[in-house]
């Protein structure tokens, strides 16, 4: 697109530094930083009422923070910067009685672009996104995974130098969430700085460059997923023909799950291996032994839920 | 970053415009003017016209009858008769009022039950004309026409002390439609502001407009654009019907008619601007199209009741005391001070005044419903307190 040439050289990084908000007496931000470079997906993860819309919010500034900035390639984000994000709110809205092409010209024309600049974005963005024939319905007679279509093409409409998309995969099916996932890792190629929020871990994990996870209103961990999940304790995958409950008295071992197979453990800092190959070939034929890397999941588990940060 | 203002108020423009609820509700209340100026007609217009059928001898007499019963405002239609027998069946079906034969001095009118008293005085009067030139002629007068002529240049000097007044029914009957539009355009579109604010809420499409352009950008593009939806119908329906009642003769006063639709414009617009910050900050309250109602109840009675009092010191007395300090509240000046200016003269001061309280209201207002708006319009889930979006 002729757009995007235009502004794939313009490189921002986006830093979100020392949020504070409270809500009366709730504190819903504490301190919340990190960085997503240029070209960068970054994953935003927690629990339910972590904080992580609160953040999108005031990177929009649609919600002021009490303290803390937002940083565009270093200088305080402002107006005109803020019309270069593409946006994706919790709370999908779009005008219900629009047709679909209007909707989206309408939107692009805010953004500063042209008509015919608007018109063109629209109709490519249509077409990208697999609704070419619902562009003159209404948005209300649209299923919900088509209006999240819509929307999305509504956050791209205006060619963003920065994707701000919070749950963008939620309430799509399989095949939207594939087209999801291409643009936003499009995107991130041209140089674009993608921040998503997903509860969807396992998407994330495959996606994402970087990513966050908030708990309680303060960021618990940044990194690529190899730096958090390294950092993590050994986990070990033991296959054995007996008994389950063969690991419960191993000293310094706990047994995370079991996928059938084999059962997964998680080690203490200084337990020992041996000690764990030791019980298992007590308890039976031995099939499997071996070190894996923590899941998203696991990770998140361990962080959030039991409040183990490192 | 006007052009945010532009594009939202071109949204609302277009949109509106083109909804069929537009042009039928347009159409429908022109309709209904129109039947009432037909109504006019029927009652003052059509009732009042004689139709006249000339027979014989005396249709040469249709062109002076025609004359004298213009002279005295009295509508007729000459037509000639040929067929006796047929008259008679017009006159029984009503479509003939009279049959006049013979000649002038002697005339014999036949009618259905009795004869219209003031038709009867015209013909009597010319046949009274007729008898009195033959008798000057006979009595040896060189120049009976002449004399005649001057007879009936006689006039008498009247003088009026209250030359208006004749008018003043009309000029009520202006006012009085004026004030009825105002509240109607005022009371409809300042309802679809506050429809617009709470739809945009409920919908959620607020939070990535607010992403890109401010609140008072949205709102100020809002109410220019509904705004200049009713400004258009309004001055369309009001156009309509003046020209519909010029067209029938129900309204004689044009000057007045188009000065009145002037000024109702004027303050349509100033009353539009007044009531639409005060219904977009009452609909930013709430976030759901079920609550609106009852947030928007306090504004729309404020204007019913500066339409159902106002209109009636109107009626009553249009330069009365009450008329005239009612319409110098700023609330209310919207819709009584175009009705006045309709119905009666006021003065250029108590003009000046109601507009000067009207702007200053306006400023006031919009700055609380603006500032309102801003702080309730993100506000999600139950009915926002007033104080608290004061506050923000
Ligand atoms: N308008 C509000 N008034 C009061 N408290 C609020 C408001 N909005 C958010 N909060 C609180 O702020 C905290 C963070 O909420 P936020 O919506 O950012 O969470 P989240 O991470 O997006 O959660 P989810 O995964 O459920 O979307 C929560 O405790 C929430 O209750
Ligand atoms: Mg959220």
């Amino acid at each position: 697109m002729a757009l995007d040439a235009q502004h794939t050289a313009v490189r921002y990084a986006v830093e979100v530094a020392g949020l504070c908000k409270r809500y009366g007496d709730v504190v819903a931000l504490n301190d919340v930083g990190f960085t997503v470079g240029p070209g960068e997906l970054f994953g935003f993860v927690g629990s339910n009422g972590a904080g992580k819309t609160t953040t999108m919010r005031i990177m929009l500034g649609v919600l002021a923070a009490d303290a803390g900035e937002v940083r565009v390639g270093g200088t305080p984000i402002d107006r005109e910067t803020r019309a270069r994000i593409g946006y994706m709110p919790e709370e999908r809205g779009l005008y219900p009685k629009m047709t679909v092409r209007d909707q989206l010209v309408y939107l692009a024309r805010l953004h500063g672009l042209s008509t015919n600049d608007a018109h063109t974005a629209a109709e490519n963005w249509i077409r990208r996104l697999g609704i070419t024939d619902r562009r003159d319905d209404e948005i209300q007679k649209l299923s919900l995974g088509n209006q999240q279509r819509v929307q999305l093409a509504a956050a791209l409409v205006h060619d963003p130098a920065l994707l701000v998309l919070d749950e963008p995969f939620s309430g799509l099916d399989p095949v939207a969430v594939d087209v999801m996932s291409e643009v936003l890792k499009e995107k991130a190629a041209q140089g674009v700085p993608v921040v998503f929020s997903s509860h969807q871990l396992a998407l994330v994990e495959r996606l994402c460059d970087r990513l966050g996870i908030i708990r309680d209103g303060a960021m618990v961990a940044v990194g690529s997923i190899e730096e958090l999940t390294a950092a993590a304790t050994t986990r070990l995958r033991v296959g054995v023909d007996g008994a389950p409950g063969w690991a419960d008295d191993v000293a310094g071992v706990r047994v995370v799950g079991d996928d059938g197979d084999a059962t997964l453990l998680e080690l203490a800092q200084h337990a020992d291996e041996q000690a764990v190959l030791r019980a298992a070939m007590a308890a039976g034929r031995v099939t499997e032994f071996s070190r894996y890397r923590a899941t998203l999941a696991e990770l998140f588990r361990n962080v959030v839920v039991e409040g183990t940060a490192q | 970053m006007t052009s945010a203002v532009r594009l939202v108020a071109q949204r609302e423009l277009v949109l509106r415009l083109r909804t069929k609820w537009f042009l039928i509700g347009t159409l429908v209340i022109v309709a209904i003017m129109a039947g009432y100026v037909l109504l006019q007609m029927s009652f003052f217009g059509g009732e009042d016209r004689s139709r006249i059928g000339f027979a014989g001898q005396a249709t040469g007499l249709s062109e002076r009858v025609a004359d004298a019963a213009a002279e005295l405002d009295i509508d007729v239609e000459t037509t000639t008769v040929v067929d006796l027998t047929a008259a008679k069946a017009d006159l029984s079906d009503g479509s003939l009022d009279a049959v006049v034969s013979g000649t002038a001095a002697e005339m014999r009118v036949l009618v259905k039950e009795e004869l219209n008293p003031r038709l009867r005085a015209v013909l009597t009067e010319l046949s009274r004309q007729e008898v009195l030139t033959a008798k000057l002629a006979q009595a040896g007068v060189p120049d009976p026409t002449a004399v005649m002529a001057e007879a009936n240049a006689a006039r008498v000097d009247v003088t009026a002390i209250d030359p208006g007044s004749a008018a003043d029914d009309q000029r009520l009957a202006i006012g009085v439609i004026m004030v009825f539009l105002l509240f109607m355009s005022i009371n409809t579109y300042g309802t679809f502001v506050a429809q617009g604010v709470v739809e945009e809420k409920s919908s959620r499409v607020v939070e990535i407009l607010l992403a890109t352009i401010r609140p008072w950008q949205l709102l100020l593009g809002k109410i220019i654009g509904i705004g200049l939806v009713g400004l258009i119908q309004l001055v369309a329906i009001a156009a309509a019907g003046i020209a519909l009642a010029l067209a029938a003769d129900v309204l004689t006063l044009s000057s007045v008619a188009v000065s009145t639709l002037v000024w109702g414009a004027i303050w349509y617009l100033l009353g539009f601007f007044l009531y639409a910050a005060l219904f977009a900050g009452s609909g930013a309250l709430v976030s759901r199209q079920e609550d609106a109602q009852s947030v928007l109840t306090p504004v729309t009675l404020v204007l019913v009741v500066g339409f159902v009092a106002g209109l009636n010191v109107m009626i009553v007395d249009a330069d009365g005391v009450a008329a005239r300090a009612m319409s110098l509240v700023p609330l209310l000046s919207p819709v009584l001070m175009p009705g006045r200016i309709a119905a009666s003269d006021v003065a250029v001061w108590e003009l000046a005044l109601a507009i000067g309280l009207t702007l200053a209201t306006i400023a006031l207002v919009t700055y609380l419903g603006g500032r309102i708006y801003h702080n309730a319009v993100l506000h999600t889930g139950s009915r926002m307190k007033l104080t608290a979006a004061l506050r923000g």
